[in-house]
């Protein structure tokens, strides 16, 4: 923990999928005890960055150090560790469908700690009260609605008690009430938890009520990368289409649009 | 062509090592199989396939032993049914048999569940909780069939073998007594072993075939789809490579 300011540095980080790059080169660096939001429109590449940043991808140049370690490089017990400190929340809140949501959230401390079944059950308990599901433990995933199965995620994401927590498009395929408790949810983890968050979103109502930290991707690359007054004082074209949600110009030529329809 | 080929191979070797070492060597370094899941697959891949098991044998006993008298009764060596139905069913039918209800029951299921907790993103789930989804999933399954197929396979023995012996006292109208007597002379314990070793082969080899094409699934429901079928296809075919090899095996050693 050389460096206490910084959760997790990324210098240079590459990947490609086939012969198509989907990350160019991303260098930043994401603060600790903040929550950062990782913005940019569909297929910029901002899944494929969290999926590095949770190691599930290794890329294919570049460093990721996480609390000053450098994970591109890591064994799989190693990796173990690291996780172990880290929660994820993924877009379909992807619960073990077989088991019940108690099961589920017991599931990383039942693996991991030798804790005896009645704590255990207290420690499930106050998790499902820490996300507001309180009375729901015996229900299975598939009897619960969008949000609660992201609420259930997140008391499972919890679970171990991570300094980290990623999230990938957390309100996607909710109503907006339903995504500003979430928010809300995440606010309260930050400000009472210090914890560092990491969110993955293209919902911009979402980004002004939660984000300290903006990292914005385009194409595989860096955009912008400063704080949410920063990212609202920004002139760069681009941004501001994004803020200003105006679709992408397609100034065909008439000579153009024949060569597409054409096929060539 | 020759990229996906050479990708298809170490994925599938991968999956193969990481099953035995999460299921053989793991338990002893402290990270035990699942029991509970273990017995719940157990139920559902051996208990489950019971009935169907027990009626298809029953029935190709039957078939067995009339097929057999069809030839043996012009030669008028009408008792030798008794071997025929009793070699063919513990050496080489019941086994394959078997094998091809277990692939279609549970390997079909193997890669249908492992396929759509792949594309729920469960498995990436599983793997940022720390736990490797090899032994959460495929260790208890791995087991399970290896205790189930040969279990089945004995079920199969004895069910096929009492299908044969009604027929044959029945229609062809045998001495019970002598019947019997010629089964337990025809048959040695070894047929029974090598039939089991081969039941056990056979369990391995849908486990792995399931659990492979479930995690190849990339994309969505059509995708499991997909990879369910050729999961059936696969194991059956595979089933039949090993059958041969291992029938060749036992022909030559023992």
């Amino acid at each position: 923990m050389q460096n206490t300011e910084h959760a997790i540095e990324v210098t240079g980080l590459r990947t490609r999928y086939g012969d198509r790059e989907v990350l160019k080169g991303l260098t930043f660096s994401i603060p600790r005890g903040k929550t950062t939001v990782i913005l940019g429109g569909s297929g910029c590449g901002k899944s494929t960055l969290l999926k590095h940043l949770i190691g599930l991808l290794r890329p294919s140049a570049g460093s990721i150090r996480i609390n000053g370690r450098e994970i591109t490089t890591l064994d799989e017990p190693g990796m173990d560790r690291v996780r172990g400190k880290m929660g994820v929340l993924f877009q379909g809140a992807a619960l073990l469908n077989s088991m019940t949501i108690a099961d589920n959230v017991a599931l990383p401390i039942r693996e991991h700690t030798k804790i005896n079944e009645a704590t255990l059950q207290i420690m499930v308990r106050m998790k499902l009260d820490l996300v507001g599901l309180s009375g729901f433990d015996h229900f299975y995933p598939s009897q619960l609605s969008g949000g609660m199965k992201k609420r259930a995620g997140l008391a499972r994401a919890l679970a171990l008690d991570p300094e980290m927590l990623f999230f990938d498009e957390p309100s996607a395929g909710l109503d907006p009430v339903t995504a500003a408790g979430l928010d809300e949810l995440i606010m309260k983890l930050r400000n009472v938890f210090r914890m560092t968050i990491i969110v993955v979103t293209h919902e911009l109502p979402s980004v002004f009520a939660i984000a300290d930290y903006v990292i914005m991707l385009d194409k595989g690359q860096i955009l912008f990368a400063g704080t949410l007054d920063g990212l609202r004082a920004s002139d760069h074209p681009r941004i501001r289409m994004f803020l200003e949600r105006k679709p992408e110009q397609q100034a065909y030529s008439p000579d153009d649009y024949f060569r597409v329809i054409a096929g060539e | 062509m020759a990229f996906t080929l050479r990708k298809d191979i170490s994925d599938a070797s991968r999956i193969i090592n990481h099953s035995f070492y999460w299921t053989f060597i793991s338990p002893f370094r402290g990270k035990p199989v699942r029991i509970r899941a273990m017995i719940s697959e157990m139920v559902k891949a051996g208990y489950n396939s019971v009935p169907i098991v027990a009626v298809i044998s029953f029935f190709v006993g039957i078939i067995l032993a009339l097929q057999a008298a069809y030839q043996l009764k012009r030669v008028g060596a009408l008792i030798y049914v008794a071997n025929l139905v009793g070699v063919s069913l513990t050496r080489e039918l019941s086994p394959i048999l078997t094998a091809i209800i277990v692939s279609g029951r549970s390997g079909s299921a193997f890669a249908a569940e492992i396929g759509s907790m792949k594309a729920a993103e469960e498995v990436d789930a599983l793997v940022t909780m720390g736990i490797n989804p090899i032994r959460f999933l495929v260790s208890p399954k791995l087991i399970a069939l290896m205790v189930m197929v040969p279990a089945l396979t004995m079920l199969s023995d004895v069910i096929g073998i009492s299908g044969g012996f009604l027929l044959s006292v029945s229609v062809l109208d045998m001495h019970p007594y002598n019947y019997y007597q010629q089964t337990i002379n025809a048959l040695l314990v070894k047929d029974v072993f090598t039939g089991l070793i081969k039941a056990w082969a056979f369990g391995i080899v849908i486990t792995i075939v399931g659990a492979y094409q479930g995690f190849k699934v990339e994309g969505g429901a059509e995708e499991v789809g997909r990879r369910t079928t050729s999961s059936v296809v696969a194991s059956i075919f595979l089933v039949i490579i090993f059958d041969l090899f291992f029938t060749m095996l036992f022909y030559y050693f023992t």
